[in-house]
């Protein structure tokens, strides 16, 4: 394996090894995010404000994103969308996960329980997903809470499968047994021999997840249900910009989504390669 | 092929199907139900009336009778193929759905073959050449793809390819201002050629990756290595050894993908404004639609169901080593 190190030593940081690498764009990507989030904050209502005598302007060094139809600043209101949609991901991606614990814990303690979960799943992937999201924030009444929670309720069937796959293959293990055979209760056991196991994957599960939650976020709220048209999230710019395209303004649609798209390859990345560092089999590579 | 299984095996998908519809209508009316947008203001909008008009019309939706009796009222309809009035386009539900679902079926099924073709061709050509700068740009390429917001993708493409260029009409599935019977089928081609794309775009991506590790995984396989010994090299042994047992595995996975297809198809008609089912479910979300909501929920449920359905006739009757399993016990 030699000419594998030679490779991985070549290049821009020749001084590390992989996991080395690995770790530092993980930490790059990770403090990209994080001050997209930190500035979103900071950005003041006057950054915003309405200036007709600079409406419609192409990109420039002075807006880097151009301006909107009413003068503001499209590179501040990408960014505060950006902040919008990573915030509400991370809530909806966090509740999904707690979900899909308790449901494949729930799974893991009897034959009943487990094909009531997995009967749920199915129920969820019956319907089309984005479907699912419109007719849950409807009955919630609609509203960014709508769509938070919507969102927040149909991501966890993936996750919840691949945990409970993992669980049916740890419970097969001897400690299991034995520890069943000292008379430990199967909820006891759930908890202090398989939820451990488990640790990795909900870490995994809740980052790979992110980048769903963004763009079913971002998608619903372009169709036009949740925010308000008054909140800077993507969707909203986005679904906006369409009535200026014929218009030949393409900067209002095309810097926003790119650098959405941007956004949910960073979590793509960070997901990969926190995989490959969690991964036992994969971590010395 | 042994019909008696299959007949026993389609029987017990059926009551299936029957199970689920029954659950689903039920959730989704449930779900519904819980809303508290008032039927009643959304069907007349920011108009102001008359309390006791008010009154009528809560009467005439029903707002009032209690929710089990008002779901079995809509049962019943359901079960005599009534799916109740649409309140946004003043007809049938059943006909507004019928009518949509054929545009929009004809807008899937074409954008589904093409992006399962062009996603099979590409996840050969990475897996052959795995390790090498073309799989590197198709892996990339196909990264991107399934980062890319389906939405966004669709209005640059509307960008560059119909406002720029003007090579493809803005939006809906005819020309603006030409009677019906004088729409050609060269019309309704060159609008569907856009949106077709565009929706296809994520399909690939998915089918192209899958397609390419399981190529390669193929190509490490004991007998790949037995044929090449024998001398076989080349595309031949990629179309011998390879293309076949990939074949089957990325069909049946572009048959599970109806739902994300499905999702796609809602978020293109709506940029393209293409009179299909999604565009129609948008709006009866958008403006409290109830009974078309509920039917395209319902529609949409067996269309998922139906090419799940595909999928599982695939792996069990028609993947020849499942066969010769069966022969030998």
């Amino acid at each position: 394996m030699s000419t594998t190190v030679v490779t991985v030593n070549r290049g821009l940081f020749n001084g590390f090894n992989l996991r080395q690498k690995t770790i530092l764009l993980i930490s790059c990507l990770s403090m990209l995010l994080i001050s997209i989030v930190v500035s979103s904050t900071f950005i003041d209502d006057s950054a915003l404000s309405t200036d007709f005598g600079s409406k419609n302007l192409a990109p420039s060094l002075e807006h880097p994103f151009g301006t909107d139809w009413m003068g503001r600043d499209m590179f501040i209101r990408t960014l505060g969308g950006l902040g919008l949609s990573i915030v509400i991901g991370a809530l909806a991606s966090s509740i999904s996960t707690v979900l899909s614990v308790i449901l494949g814990l729930l799974s893991s303690i009897g034959k009943i329980e487990d094909s009531i979960v997995s009967w749920l799943v199915d129920l969820f992937l019956s319907i089309p997903h984005l479907l699912l999201i419109i007719l849950i924030s409807i009955g919630l009444g609609g509203g960014a809470t709508g769509v938070i929670i919507a969102v927040a309720l149909t991501h966890w069937t993936s996750l919840t499968r691949v945990v409970r796959a993992e669980i049916k293959q740890i419970k097969t293990q001897e400690y299991i047994h034995i520890s069943r055979n000292f008379g430990r209760s199967r909820w006891w056991i759930a908890k202090n021999h398989i939820l451990p196991h488990l640790v990795p994957q909900f870490v995994l599960g809740t980052i790979v997840m992110f980048p769903h939650a963004i763009l079913h976020e971002a998608s619903v709220t372009f169709l036009g249900f949740g925010l308000s048209p008054h909140q800077p999230a993507i969707g909203i710019i986005l679904s906006e910009s369409m009535k200026y395209l014929s218009a030949g303004y393409w900067w209002l649609a095309f810097f926003p989504g790119l650098s959405l798209l941007i956004v949910i390859l960073a979590f793509d990345l960070i997901g990969e390669n926190i995989g490959k560092i969690l991964d036992p089999k994969r971590a010395h590579e | 092929m042994n019909y008696r299984k299959l007949g026993i095996f389609m029987g017990k998908k059926t009551i299936k199907l029957v199970f689920l519809l029954i659950v689903v209508c039920i959730a989704s009316f449930w779900i519904v139900e819980q809303s508290p947008i008032d039927p009643v203001r959304a069907y007349i909008g920011e108009m102001s009336i008359q309390p006791e008009q008010k009154a009528k019309l809560e009467e005439y939706w029903g707002v009032n009778t209690p929710a089990h009796e008002k779901f079995l009222n809509w049962a019943e309809n359901i079960l005599k193929g009534d799916l109740g009035t649409s309140l946004i386009y003043r007809m049938p539900v059943t006909d507004v759905v019928k009518e949509r679902f054929a545009a929009s079926l004809l807008l899937m099924a074409s954008s589904w073959l093409l992006s399962g073709v062009l996603g099979f061709i590409l996840g050969i050509v990475a897996g052959m050449t795995n390790g090498t700068l073309i799989d590197k740009a198709i892996k990339v390429y196909c990264y991107i793809l399934l980062a890319a917001p389906t939405f966004w993708l669709a209005l640059i493409f509307l960008l560059i390819f119909a406002v720029n260029l003007g090579w493809f009409p803005v939006g809906l599935s005819v020309p603006i201002g030409v009677a019906s019977e004088d729409v050609t089928f060269f019309d309704r081609i060159h609008h569907l050629i856009l949106p077709t794309i565009t929706l296809s775009l994520l399909g690939v991506a998915s089918i192209a990756m899958f397609t390419r590790e399981k190529l390669i995984e193929v190509m490490s396989s004991d007998y790949v290595l037995f044929a090449k010994a024998r001398g076989e090299k080349g595309f031949d042994l990629v179309k011998r050894h390879g293309i076949r047992n990939v074949a089957l595995p990325a069909i049946t996975l572009q048959f599970l993908g109806f739902s994300e297809l499905f999702g796609g198809a809602v978020l293109v008609e709506q940029v393209f404004s293409y009179p299909g089912i999604g565009q129609a479910a948008v709006a009866a979300g958008l403006r409290s639609d109830v009974p078309l909501l509920l039917a395209i929920v319902i529609v949409s449920a067996v269309f998922v169901y139906s090419g799940n359905l595909i999928a599982d006739i695939i792996y069990e009757f028609v993947d020849p080593r499942i066969k010769q399993q069966e022969m030998k016990t």
